[in-house]
């Protein structure tokens, strides 16, 4: 694996060091996990698990809350969608493309996340 | 030819196209990394259908249809459950699980927490998940062999292992991956192609609908044939119970975790994971139509205690003729398929964790593999002939609650929370899978309580995972001096997308 690979030593002439600007590339504080290498790295994962538990939110409120709905106004089992009685209509074949809609908009944001990552640590 | 010989076809027929797909796998595998995760290159579509195909498991194909005929609507939960614990799946471990770097579920526990207890204490339960997921599968193959064809109850399960056996001894998961894929698109025809000719008639009938006939069982009559809530005492307890171990149990099931390592990336991880819930929301619409036209066609099965093979008798009462037995011997075949690629899923990963954390020392890469393999087999298949009665979607149902208890808080804790220490995992995971296990095995036992504490101990999900998790923080929260050493290192390796050049410490082994 590239992982186990030795890494790759750069030789330079000394003389060039001093005409190049120091500044930190944002992968080495987090490589060295400085103080700033943290806040790169923990406002990642904020902003991932954020997502990951407004997706849970979601699919808890609209599916987790079937249950209570029908427990708390029992009349609606009699309600006929499409011919078909409520419950099952949504149980058996409206909660699927649901479940498709929201896995699609959070590998969308995810991705959209990892990229402004990717870009902010590019930018250094 | 009779009605037990075409099924006898089909079956026959799965099992040889089986190994010759298998077969065409095996000229792929050669190092252990083909073995173990097909080399980390199998693309979103191929490993999506290999993954659908593994997770469609007897339960689904057989005991999806047979519940709803048997209780109606609230066993829905079961299929929504099974798709949505994918979306959970999705949303909280499946790009980091990738990136992790693991083979194994122990191999992430011991890279994440640093303790050779943790990595000892979760390889313990992947097999035992692995074996209570694997014993119902041989036993439904059995069931399902003599309800079509009257031979012996053990033979379907013997055949089963060995055609499993065959294609994981020679090829591993690079050649289960082909094997897989292909049942995937096996079980949704052997259930669409006699269901066109089945509505077909039911139009033709006049469109009755299921709810409407009155069948005469005590639990599943009229108005509550039609409610979502389960059972007819503490109803919303026992549904919020089944949401909670499906929804969550779902990523601690061995068969599912091993599949996120043959992904190339993080990722590629997640778009696998959405393709899957796109096939799992397709197939999962069909089992439920076959218990709805059970209710109308063949309602005897429920008083007969046989609802579980409505999906292998149903084609051949409606259609009639050699065009129904043909039907008839294409479900029995795609049920076998369901039979074969979840045992052979389970195998791998069982097999992964044996060779690695017992076996390794003694044999090298693939021969411990295969030494492994054969006792991830052999152990439940001797069980699931030994032990009757257990009911198919009891054990898997117990399978799930008892992984939402014990993995699910470890893999979701330890990759969210870095304050995670060994202490606290092994501590929670003791006590979510001591009191899961515990209460559903008074429960099989038949010396579970009446009432609310019987309640509580036949869906047991709802308490011991909320107390697994609390049990995780809670000690994790009393040991901080024991959060481990490159905690802050294996979060980045974690969650950082692979594109960036980082120091992500060693990956495991």
């Amino acid at each position: 694996m590239s992982e186990s690979s030795p890494r790759r030593v750069r030789v330079t002439s000394p003389r060039t060091s001093a005409a190049r600007a120091q500044r930190v590339p944002a992968a080495r504080e987090i490589d060295a996990q400085t103080r700033l290498g943290e806040v790169y790295m923990s406002s990642l994962l904020r902003s991932q698990l954020r997502l990951a538990l407004l997706a849970l939110a979601t699919l808890a409120v609209f599916v987790g809350g079937i249950p209570l709905v029908f427990w708390l106004f029992p009349d609606l089992s009699a309600v006929e969608v499409l011919a078909v009685p409520l419950p099952w209509f949504l149980l058996a074949f409206a909660v699927y493309p649901f479940l498709l809609l929201v896995g699609w908009l959070y590998v969308r944001a995810a991705e959209r996340n990892e990229r402004a990552f990717t870009d902010v640590l590019d930018r250094t | 030819m009779t009605a037990a010989g075409y099924s006898v076809l089909g079956v026959t027929a799965v099992f040889v196209v089986t190994l010759a797909v298998g077969a065409y796998g095996w000229r792929f595998s050669r190092t252990t990394s083909d073995f173990f995760v097909a080399s980390r290159t199998v693309r979103p579509g191929l490993n999506a259908s290999a993954i659908g195909g593994e997770y469609l498991s007897a339960a689904s194909f057989l005991g999806v249809a047979g519940l709803v005929l048997a209780f109606g609507t609230e066993m829905l939960w079961y299929p929504v459950g099974w798709t949505a614990g994918y979306l959970v799946l999705l949303v909280l471990v499946a790009a980091p699980l990738r990136r992790s770097g693991a083979y194994t579920l122990p191999d992430f526990a011991e890279s994440r927490l640093e303790s050779r207890g943790v990595r000892r204490l979760s390889a313990l339960l992947v097999v035992a998940i692995g074996w209570l997921y694997l014993m119902p599968q041989f036993q439904g193959a059995g069931l399902a062999l003599a309800s079509t064809t009257g031979t012996g109850p053990w033979l379907g399960g013997v055949l089963v292992a060995t055609v499993v056996l065959v294609n994981v001894l020679f090829g591993g998961m690079r050649s289960i991956t082909f094997v897989q894929a292909f049942q995937y698109w096996l079980k949704l025809t052997a259930l669409l192609f006699p269901l066109l000719f089945m509505a077909a008639i039911w139009l033709g009938d006049g469109a009755v609908s299921p709810a409407s006939v009155e069948v005469g069982d005590v639990v599943g009559s009229g108005d509550s044939w039609v409610s979502p809530l389960a059972g007819a005492e503490h109803e919303v307890y026992t549904t919020y119970s089944i949401i909670i171990a499906t929804f969550l149990g779902t990523m601690g099931l061995p068969h599912v975790v091993v599949r996120f390592y043959t992904n190339p990336d993080g990722a590629a991880a997640r778009r696998t994971t959405l393709f899957v819930l796109a096939l799992l929301g397709l197939f999962y619409l069909l089992p439920p139509v076959y218990g709805g036209l059970g209710r109308l066609y063949a309602p005897d099965l429920v008083a007969d205690g046989r609802a579980e093979s409505v999906v292998l008798e149903l084609p051949a009462r409606m259609v009639g003729g050699t065009a129904g037995d043909l039907l008839s011997a294409l479900t029995t075949a795609g049920a076998f398929a369901a039979f074969l690629s979840t045992s052979s899923g389970l195998t791998v990963a069982v097999a992964g964790v044996i060779s690695q954390d017992v076996m390794g020392h003694r044999f090298g890469g693939v021969r411990a593999f295969q030494a492994g393999a054969v006792v991830a087999v052999l152990v439940p298949l001797g069980l699931a002939v030994l032990t009757e009665g257990v009911g198919v979607a009891q054990a898997v149902g117990l399978a799930f609650a008892f992984a939402a208890s014990t993995l699910c808080p470890l893999l979701v804790l330890g990759i969210w929370w870095r304050r995670l220490t060994d202490v606290g995992a092994i501590a929670g995971m003791l006590i979510g899978g001591g009191c899961a296990g515990g209460s559903v095995l008074a429960t099989l036992l038949g010396v579970g309580p009446e009432g609310w504490a019987g309640a509580l101990l036949a869906q047991p999900a709802a308490w011991t995972v909320p107390l697994a998790f609390l049990t995780m923080v809670g000690a994790s929260l009393a040991t901080p001096r024991r959060v481990p050493r490159h905690a802050a290192r294996t979060m980045v390796r974690l969650h950082t997308p692979e594109s960036v050049q980082l120091d992500r410490g060693a990956p495991p082994r």
